[in-house]
């Protein structure tokens, strides 16, 4: 039996109804006040992903360990003191010690995007901090289903990765949809859990013609019990959230990580 | 050594802005954790309970029937977008407020939404003019995604405090942080001193 919770929201004010919605569990706030400090990261190693996706791999001087899903948020400031920030899903495992990647995608004019794919080189530091986010996360233990669509498939690729380095523990699934071979992110990466579906070419001898994802792309995946991660694009992860919601996935058993952008 | 960082033109860096956020211009991301919930107006309703004198159902139809007001000013979300200049039209909680009547204990609300998504704000942050229930948004229906048909405005705070599909508001002697404040994010979300996570 789990201890009882120090649930505020169990019993109301003149024992109304509990509020709905969010698990007991994570009711507890944080409540901390540690803030997270910003952090210069160094940066080891930049490994060109696609055409337009570079991966950053980090040395934190305090590292903690993010659970898969989490993002950092990287700072850029100007000698004037402007600055941008913006946030980026972690890529690597947490058994990767020490370090954190980020994938970024460069967007055309982005302010942040095309900064650091122009102007950081192994050996620069970057200003960072995190990990941030306690919703879109997969500790590894319970099954799920990762369907994720162009840069959007960043966060995943960390459950994933998790997932191998931790043998397997739970039944994993995933759909990664992309406009071409040439841009697939880390495509050396996937087994017979993946399916890819691409929207405007395909390689060559292909089985998948190219497409949009479909429900009959997602049916095979589903999974008794998963919880349905589904990140990209705001129409992308409107299309796979409709797909999954069709299938008669229960809406309280999908996440949903929309990366802003159209 | 790293290229110098420039960032964007700021020659036009709107006043308006606040530190660490960009201007989307015409557009509107949206952002959203579960799927989007299809509420029908005749379904949708609005709860107001907790610490009141008479805890409050109303329809669309009674909302409708209340003094509208239309808002016009900037929107900042936690993920350093700011929407500028931008219009928005519903009804001041105050109306709704003071119909059911405040009792003199409550000093904070929740808002909750048909998904069960709930966001706490301290009373004094709602009352006064400082937020509403909204059904347009540059005078057309508020769309779905962005919580139509009624979600809340709380435009004076990062806008996860604005419920989206919001169905409730509940009136509280303490205060009781919600989905996104249990999860690492900042109790109260002030954009002008970026409160974003918790500790800021
Ligand atoms: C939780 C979270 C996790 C994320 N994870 C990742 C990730 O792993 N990888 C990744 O690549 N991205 C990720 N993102 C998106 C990322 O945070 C940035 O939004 C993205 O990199 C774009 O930033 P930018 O500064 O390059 O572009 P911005 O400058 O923000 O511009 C975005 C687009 O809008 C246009 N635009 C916007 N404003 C202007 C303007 N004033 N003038 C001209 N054009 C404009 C640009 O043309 C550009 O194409 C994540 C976002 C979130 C919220």
């Amino acid at each position: 039996m789990a201890a009882p919770l120090e649930e505020p929201g169990g019993q109301g004010p003149g024992g109304l109804p509990p509020l709905p919605g969010i698990d007991a569990p994570a009711r507890r706030p944080p409540r901390s006040g540690a803030r997270r400090e910003w952090q210069d990261a160094r940066v080891l190693e930049v490994r060109r992903e696609t055409a337009r996706a570079s991966t950053y791999r980090l040395g934190l001087p305090r590292w903690e360990p993010h659970v898969p899903g989490q993002h950092y948020v990287v700072r850029l400031v100007a000698p004037d003191g402007y600055r941008a920030e913006r946030s980026y899903s972690v890529a690597s495992p947490p058994s990767d010690e020490g370090v954190i990647e980020l994938t970024v995608e460069r967007l055309a004019d982005g302010e942040v995007s095309a900064y650091l794919h122009d102007g950081i080189a192994p050996g620069d530091e970057l200003t960072v901090r995190g990990p941030f986010g306690g919703w879109f996360v997969w500790r590894g233990d319970t099954p799920a289903v990762l369907v994720g669509g162009g840069s959007g498939v960043v966060p995943l690729m960390a459950m994933h990765r998790h997932w191998r380095a931790t043998g397997r523990r739970a039944p994993l699934r995933m759909a990664v949809a992309a406009r071409s071979p040439e841009e697939l992110l880390y495509r050396s990466e996937y087994g017979d859990e993946t399916l890819l579906a691409f929207s405007r070419a395909v390689p060559e001898g292909s089985p998948r013609p190219r497409g949009r994802l479909t429900a009959a792309d997602l049916e095979p995946l589903l999974l008794p019990g998963a919880t349905h991660y589904v990140c990209g694009s705001t129409p992308f992860a409107g299309h796979a959230e409709e797909l999954l919601l069709g299938l008669g996935v229960p809406a309280d058993a999908i996440r949903v990580e929309r990366f802003g952008g159209g | 050594m790293a290229k110098l960082f420039e960032g964007r033109s700021r020659a036009g860096r709107d006043p308006r802005l606040p530190p660490g956020q960009y201007d989307v211009g015409g557009g509107w991301p949206v952002l959203t954790a579960e799927p989007t919930p299809r509420v029908e107006r005749d379904a949708w309703t609005f709860r107001v309970d907790g610490l009141v004198d008479a805890a409050r159902t109303w329809s669309w139809a009674d909302v409708q029937r209340l003094a509208a007001t239309t808002w016009r000013g900037d929107i900042h979300c936690v993920t350093t977008w700011s929407k500028l200049d931008t219009a928005f039209t519903g009804v001041d909680l105050d109306v709704l407020l003071d119909e059911v009547g405040v009792s003199p204990s409550a000093t904070h609300v929740v808002a909750w939404s048909s998904t069960g998504y709930t966001t706490n704000l301290p009373l004094a942050e709602v009352r006064g003019g400082k937020a509403f229930l909204v059904w347009e948004h540059e005078g057309q229906p508020l769309p779905r995604e962005h919580g139509g048909p009624v979600r809340m405005l709380v435009p004076h705070l990062y806008f996860w405090k604005s419920t989206k599909w919001v169905s409730g508001l509940r009136l509280l002697d303490h205060d009781e942080p919600g989905f996104w404040e249990t999860r690492g994010y900042h109790e109260l979300g002030d954009p002008w001193r970026e409160q974003r996570y918790d500790g800021d």
